[in-house]
């Protein structure tokens, strides 16, 4: 079934057309794949699809409302969660804290009542607490409760982002490059975690370059080129398809 | 562990409890009393201030505007228009939280130096109109303020102030300090590092900013209120450029997000000058001197540079 549809969607920059005319649909559950080559405009689909950048034209409708136009927080309001290529870390809080904010949608209180730190409040806040320390260990980050996110590792503000993203208990994650400066290991591990969040029932939507990791885990993938879909199906029918392997490594001799 | 973390919260309460609780014993005489009803005052403001700048990560260069609506509007509707000061107070802030709220809205879309200066455009307009609008406010001469009465009974005196600014700036620090660990004080300091970020957790950072605009203007003006009852008397000259400037001197040099530190930064930069004047003619320079050597040597601030230094040399 459907979960998110993207019709005839295009962003220009000046002259540039980072991404034209793409439409693809993404259906629920399971692990899809952008892949492409450098500046091939995946990174602004994911800007596109969280609302970060409006569209030039084109339509973006999740579950059947229509997004087109409305603001970041409004994607995050209606399940759409994120993770970003160039980390987008709070740095001035704690690792806990980080993950906490994620639980704002579903912790919202008045600043009156916040600042009168009312009975339920402080009882919210407690359980957010936990919930998102449970969080952090599902990451594997159980290690880093009590520090400050500044002082984690990259590897490890990866995989907070990732905590961050759940916290806002999404319908749909989107992973800008997750494994991208990380050792054999860490991709391995995230290769891991990537299958338990669609275990949860959650729509990953995965940018990589890691070819191993895209073809591991990925149940459809769609190739992006100059902005335009190039191919789209299986691990096995993307990676025979003839013109995914003339755009990653040439045209063959004739 | 977790009820833990949530201790140092309450101990620097308790400590700041302690500290106001015991401080008459070292006041002597009633211009000690007065200098701390002022400390405590000016702290009020840098607690609120504080959240826009130091959490929120926004800067307003026009809060002596709110402050000065504070006390002017305490002043004309006591004086001229005979309202119980309660009351005045009440209004007073509403009407400053209304008009933060429709400012806010507009300029808190800019960022930067745009602020700054669309803040600074907010407190001019705000100081014009008080030294213009002679026949309600006096004009540039000022004019004088009924006492504040509480429950029937005139607050008057250095010392029954004293305790009624303590209560307050405790109950201040106590508002703020609930509010950063809460969601919405988590999502001002989420915005404050990376807005995009915030976004897409579901957080209206626009919507944030205003809200901690106006909060911060209501703390400005309710301390501006106060004052103007206390000194029994406004001029324009607490609604200056410079007055927000001190201010925002205040925050920065007791250290961004941190509310103990608007209160430290509060004491020491009222405190400082009634020492300095000790020096005569060279009182601004030594002032200068200090402010300039705290930027280069403590940039984060007092409090949370001695915090730093204090967990450094701890083992």
């Amino acid at each position: 079934m459907t979960q998110l549809r993207v019709e005839s969607l295009s962003k220009t920059f000046g002259g540039v057309h980072a991404v034209a005319g793409l439409s693809f649909e993404v259906a629920r559950g399971a692990v899809h794949s952008v892949i492409g080559p450098n500046g091939a405009g995946k990174t602004t689909l994911l800007n596109l699809l969280t609302g970060i950048y409006v569209p030039s034209s084109g339509r973006i409708a999740f579950e059947g409302d229509d997004l087109t136009g409305r603001a970041p927080h409004e994607f995050a309001a209606r399940g759409i969660a994120r993770t970003f290529q160039n980390l987008q870390v709070f740095s001035n809080m704690s690792a806990l804290e980080n993950v906490m904010v994620g639980r704002y949608l579903h912790e919202r209180c008045s600043l009156l009542a916040a600042m009168l730190r009312l009975p339920r409040v402080a009882r919210a806040e407690r359980e957010c607490r936990e919930e998102s320390a449970e969080l952090m260990r599902f990451v594997g980050l159980g290690t880093y409760l009590s520090a400050a996110a500044a002082a984690l590792p990259y590897g490890a503000l990866k995989r907070l982002e990732i905590a961050r993203a759940l916290a806002t208990r999404p319908k749909m994650a989107l992973l800008d490059e997750p494994a991208a400066g990380l050792n054999p290991t860490e991709t391995l591990a995230m290769d891991e975690l990537i299958g338990r969040m669609a275990g949860l029932g959650i729509t990953v939507v995965l940018v990589e370059h890691n070819m191993r990791l895209v073809m591991g885990v990925s149940d459809h993938i769609l190739v992006l080129d100059y902005g335009q879909k190039l191919a789209e199906g299986t691990a096995e029918a993307v990676r025979e398809d003839p013109r995914v392997i003339e755009a990653y490594l040439g045209a063959a001799e004739r | 562990m977790l009820a833990h973390l949530a201790a140092p919260r309450t101990r620097g309460l308790l400590a700041l409890a302690a500290f106001i609780a015991l401080l008459p014993l070292a006041l002597s005489n009633a211009y000690y009393y007065d200098v701390a009803v002022l400390v405590g005052l000016n702290a009020i403001v840098c607690v609120g201030l504080n959240l826009l700048i130091g959490y929120a990560g926004q800067i307003s260069l026009g809060h002596a505007g709110f402050f000065g609506l504070g006390a002017y509007g305490s002043a004309v509707l006591t004086a001229r228009f005979g309202w119980p000061p309660v009351a005045a107070l009440g209004a007073a802030t509403a009407g400053v939280m209304a008009l933060a709220f429709m400012i806010g809205r507009p300029i808190l879309r800019l960022k930067g130096h745009y602020l700054a200066v669309a803040t600074l455009g907010m407190g001019v307009i705000i100081s014009i109109v008080v030294a213009t609008e002679d026949r309600l406010t006096g004009g540039p001469d000022g004019m004088a303020v009924p006492p504040l009465a509480l429950f029937g009974t005139a607050v008057q005196g250095e010392r029954a102030w004293y305790w009624l600014t303590g209560a307050l700036l405790l109950a201040a620090v106590w508002l703020a300090l609930n509010l950063v660990d809460s969601p919405p004080g988590r999502a001002l300091r989420a915005l404050h590092s990376t807005e995009v970020g915030a976004e897409v957790v579901g957080i209206d950072s626009a919507r944030h900013k205003v809200m901690v605009f106006v909060v911060s203007a209501a703390f400005a003006a309710v301390a501006g209120s106060l004052n103007a009852h206390y000194a029994g008397f406004v001029t324009p000259a607490k609604v200056t450029f410079l007055h927000s400037i001190e201010l925002v001197t205040m925050v920065v040099f007791g250290g961004m997000a941190s509310t103990f530190g608007a209160v430290i930064g509060a004491a020491v930069l009222t405190t400082l000058p009634q020492l300095l004047t000790l020096f005569k003619d060279y009182e601004m320079v030594v002032f200068g001197a200090v402010m300039m050597g705290t930027m280069v040597f403590l940039p984060r601030g007092l409090v949370p540079s001695l915090a730093a230094l204090a967990r450094r040399t701890r083992p």
